[in-house]
């Protein structure tokens, strides 16, 4: 696809449509398609249509890589705040709104739902729609690029964006401090982000000996090293015991979260599923996950999102049943969501509901997404269910 | 209206009192604050709890009778106007903050809930509800919601979409749904954020969940008068490129500062224009990002520049700027607000085309606005006794909207298209786009009973320009008086 009308007319003729960008998210991209669907590859589909450093704006075609964006903005010195992740993997635009992918940064200034203000798509009868606008204040209108966050590409195909963009801070700086135990963890994050420091990221993980806690500040060089030590006092003064504190500075720093961004952590062969809670419900999912060495893990957005390395069955050998890698039931039980982004999880087949373990291709997993507003918003602007239904 | 079956149905739901049909009863609700258009609605009921809310919507479903929610009514787009022969739904009851949450940062709150009194809740935790209205001490969580609300803060952390997590929703035949949940995070569509905004149009939120921030260490605020709005806009260029992002960056102009000297005694400078530029952080941050901002400004020549150095002082500051839209009514018996954007590098070109336009109408016009954002808000004083005086201030607020269209910006930032601004949005975007709003409209609500006839264009007979009487002014449908 290197135009619209070719998008137009791929969706007026096709019984169903199903996209794909950059691949880097191939749970939901590159899953066995039903025979009669065609596959729309959004690649081609690239390019910068205008770039606005004094409006804080700029417009893309939706196949444009993430990657290309950010060198585009750092050479005027601005950048998207919310860390978009995955760029190295091929990540694209549209790939990562479709997906609703936020990294780290979103703790500071919102996410990637925040910073799109403008969307064109083509719609289940092949029509081209804009919604929002190229300003960065806008309230006219149904928020249509609101909706198209975490479309999963079931609403429409989205083929051209415009972001919001800010002034990248001059200098960052992360503390990382260790803890022994998750419940001295949580104790020094509900200290830090309840101060009034200005965090732009605060991140954790388990490690061999504990956990591990980066938080990130960034700002004026000349001051930083004098906020970053009123941070690693607030860090350490939380009810939990530090057991080591660092503080980073200049390209170490930047590839602490570079390495984030593009989920270093996650071992080779496993799948990625992304996982919105909040701290409080932290205890209960690791308790889930027992201490599990199977799970890979990091929280970002200050204990807001869990980004979980879990066994991938598309590629794993074992054919046994072993109930405990059922993340589907483990996040139902938790009242929880997941999207999978990378493999494919174990979903056990429901007993008595006849529901077979095909439904293991489905990316989303835990409680259902399904609800009377999703639904009839579906039917308007996908009246002949083109796309994959919710 | 009153043997109408629907009345019926509401008389058995609710007391005499908090079911509102006498003409005499009505008239406080039959405008908002855009009060040229008045309504008389068929009945307003007035409910206590959230089942009371979700059973009327489910009556007037069931007897096909349109309805419109109402917070404060402090709708500057004629939003919360009643619908002839439709209910009025008035939330204020429905008031109480069910949950603060201090470890989580959120709060819970039914609709009714006053905007202000979010953060006065948060502030013993340290914590505050981040959009600022200026009408923040009477307009509703409700309202804010229904038109995504902003203030003179949202520059750096956004209107009340980036700061509503979850929601529970009547949709309008009654259904229940939840949105988006307490997380900051969510999986599926942005759905929280697909219903701010949608003015009313999707149903009635009954619950929302707000994000709180923790309070700003400090705040360094500095106010600058210059010779004219184009020193004062080629300031605001000078800070945005320097890459400091400040809370707030306000312009008034002559008239406004005027009117905030008349209404709020602000002591400001006289002068052509006034610029506000605000940052707020860690107080070593604010320290040297200060410095950098206070050498950025001396070298735009201002005539005069004054820094708030305690916090009466920035309250100062601020109270002129936030009284000026209600005292521009001492200037004049009349005003219609006008809320449009343009591209920030466009503002002095919009500025100098109002000024052009003010002067060929022979209408005064005062200029008060988020220059961080190129968000509008001109202020169009008229005396309504004049005959065709609203006439012609409405032909000039409509001159100033194409304006900003043209411009490649929008006609509302914050205030909402409501009923004035409907025959805009069209102008905004094309059939295509009208036409997939109107669809998503019909699948949400098959009968179009949540504010019919707000946002969105009704039926053939009303045109696509509109200039002169309002569309259902023509048809009879509203008056002014
Ligand atoms: C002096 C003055 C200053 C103002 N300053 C600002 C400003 O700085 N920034 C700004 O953005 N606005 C401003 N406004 C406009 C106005 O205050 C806002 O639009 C506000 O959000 C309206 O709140 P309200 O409670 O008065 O809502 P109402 O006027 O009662 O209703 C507004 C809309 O919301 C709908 N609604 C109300 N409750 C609900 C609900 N629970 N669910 C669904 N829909 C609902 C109504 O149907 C209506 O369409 C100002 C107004 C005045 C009079």
């Amino acid at each position: 696809m290197t135009n619209v009308a070719e998008i137009q007319d791929a969706v007026r003729e096709a019984r169903r449509v199903r996209v794909r960008g950059g691949g880097s998210k191939p749970a939901l991209s590159l899953r066995d398609c039903e025979d009669d669907a065609q596959l729309l590859n959004l690649t081609t589909l690239k390019g910068v249509v205008e770039y606005q450093p004094d409006e804080y704006t700029f417009t893309a075609r939706a196949g444009t890589s993430v990657a290309e964006i950010g060198a585009m903005l750092a050479e005027e010195g601005q950048y998207l705040p919310f860390d978009p992740p995955l760029a190295e993997r091929g990540a694209t635009l549209g790939g990562t709104v479709a997906a609703g992918l936020s990294g780290a940064g979103r703790y500071r200034y919102g996410g990637i739902r925040d910073f799109l203000i403008g969307i064109r798509f083509v719609d289940g009868q092949g029509q081209e729609i804009r919604g929002g606008g190229t300003v960065v204040k806008n309230a006219a209108g149904f928020d249509f690029p609101k909706l198209f966050v975490g479309s999963l590409g079931r609403l429409g195909v989205l083929t051209e964006l415009t972001f919001k963009v800010f002034p990248q801070p001059p200098a960052f700086a992360t503390v990382t401090a260790d803890f022994g135990t998750l419940s001295d963890l949580l104790s020094a994050l509900d200290a830090v982000t309840r101060s009034a420091i200005d965090l732009h990221a605060v991140d954790f993980a388990p490690t061999e000996e504990g956990w591990t806690l980066w938080a990130r500040i960034g700002g004026l060089p000349h001051v930083l090293q004098e906020r970053a030590q009123a941070l690693q006092t607030v860090v350490s003064a939380g009810a939990g015991q530090t057991r080591c504190l660092s503080l980073y500075q200049d390209q170490k720093e930047e590839s602490l979260w570079q390495a984030a961004r593009s989920m270093e952590w996650l071992a080779q062969g496993m799948g990625l599923v992304r996982i919105p809670l909040t701290p409080q419900r932290i205890p209960a999912m690791e308790e889930a996950l027992n201490g599990s060495t199977m799970a890979t893990r990091r929280y970002s957005v200050g204990g807001n999102l869990l980004w979980l390395g879990w066994p991938d069955e598309s590629t794993s050998e074992s054919g046994e049943e072993d109930s405990s890698r059922d993340l589907h039931s483990l996040l139902l039980a938790l009242n929880l969501q997941g999207v999978q982004l990378i493999g494919r999880a174990r979903r056990s087949p429901i007993e008595g509901s006849g529901i077979d373990t095909d439904g293991g291709e489905d990316p989303l997993l835990g409680r259902p997404l399904q609800n009377a507003f999703l639904r009839r918003i579906a039917a308007a602007l996908d009246p002949q269910g083109k796309f994959e239904t919710w | 209206m009153s043997g109408h079956p629907l009345i019926g149905a509401l008389s058995r739901l609710y007391e005499a009192d908090r079911l509102l049909t006498l003409p005499a009863q009505l008239m406080a609700y039959e405008s908002d604050a855009l009060t040229v258009f008045q309504q008389r609605p068929a009945a307003v009921v007035i409910p206590q709890d959230r089942a009371e809310v979700v059973e009327t919507i489910r009556l007037c479903h069931e007897h096909s009778v349109p309805f419109v929610a109402r917070g404060s009514g402090t709708s500057l787009s004629g939003g919360s106007l009643p619908i002839a022969d439709g209910i009025v739904i008035a939330l204020n009851r429905l008031d109480s903050i069910l949950r603060l949450d201090a470890e989580e940062r959120i709060a819970v709150v039914e609709p009714g809930v006053i905007n202000l009194k979010v953060s006065e809740a948060a502030k013993p935790f340290g914590l505050y509800y981040a959009p600022d209205p200026s009408s923040q001490s009477i307009c509703t969580i409700g309202g804010n919601v229904a038109f995504n609300s902003g203030g003179a803060h949202c520059l750096k952390y956004g209107m009340t979409s980036n700061h509503v997590l979850g929601m529970t929703v009547a949709l309008p035949d009654g259904e229940v749904v939840e949105l988006g949940g307490e997380s900051l995070e969510g999986v599926g569509p942005d759905l929280p954020g697909f219903f701010v905004g949608s003015e009313g149009l999707f149903g009635v939120a009954l619950e929302i969940t707000l994000r709180l921030l923790p309070i700003p260490e400090t705040y360094r605020t500095v106010l600058a008068a210059y010779d004219s709005l184009h020193a004062a806009g080629d300031a605001v260029t000078a800070v945005v490129a320097s890459g400091l992002l400040p809370g707030a960056i306000e312009i008034m102009d002559a008239l406004a500062i005027k009117a905030a000297e008349v209404g709020a005694k602000a002591g400001y400078p006289t002068a052509p224009a006034l610029l506000i530029v605000e940052l707020e952080g860690e107080e070593s941050a604010v320290e040297a990002e200060f410095a950098q901002l206070m050498q950025l400004i001396e070298e735009t020549s201002p005539l005069e520049v004054r820094m708030a150095q305690t916090a009466d002082e920035r309250a100062r500051i601020w109270k002129g700027r936030k009284a000026a839209f209600s005292a521009v009514g001492r200037l004049a018996p009349d005003y219609i607000v006008q809320d449009g954007v343009v591209p920030r590098s466009r503002l002095g070109d919009a500025l100098a085309e109002i000024d052009r336009l003010s002067a060929s109408y022979g209408i005064d016009v005062a200029n008060v606005f988020h220059a961080g954002d190129g968000n509008l808000h001109p202020l169009i004083l008229f005396d309504g006794r004049e005959e065709g005086a609203l006439e012609r201030a409405e032909e000039l607020a409509g001159e100033i909207l194409e304006l900003c269209v043209d411009l490649g910006g929008s006609i509302t930032g914050e205030h909402g298209v409501g009923m004035e601004k409907r025959a805009f949005l069209p102008k905004m975007y094309g059939p295509l786009e009208m036409q997939a709003m109107e669809d998503v409209r019909r699948s949400v609500d098959s009968q179009s009973l949540a504010n019919r006839g707000k946002m969105l264009p009704v039926g053939e007979a009303e045109s696509l320009t509109h200039v002169g009487p309002h569309p259902l002014e023509k048809a009879g449908v509203i008056f002014r008086e």
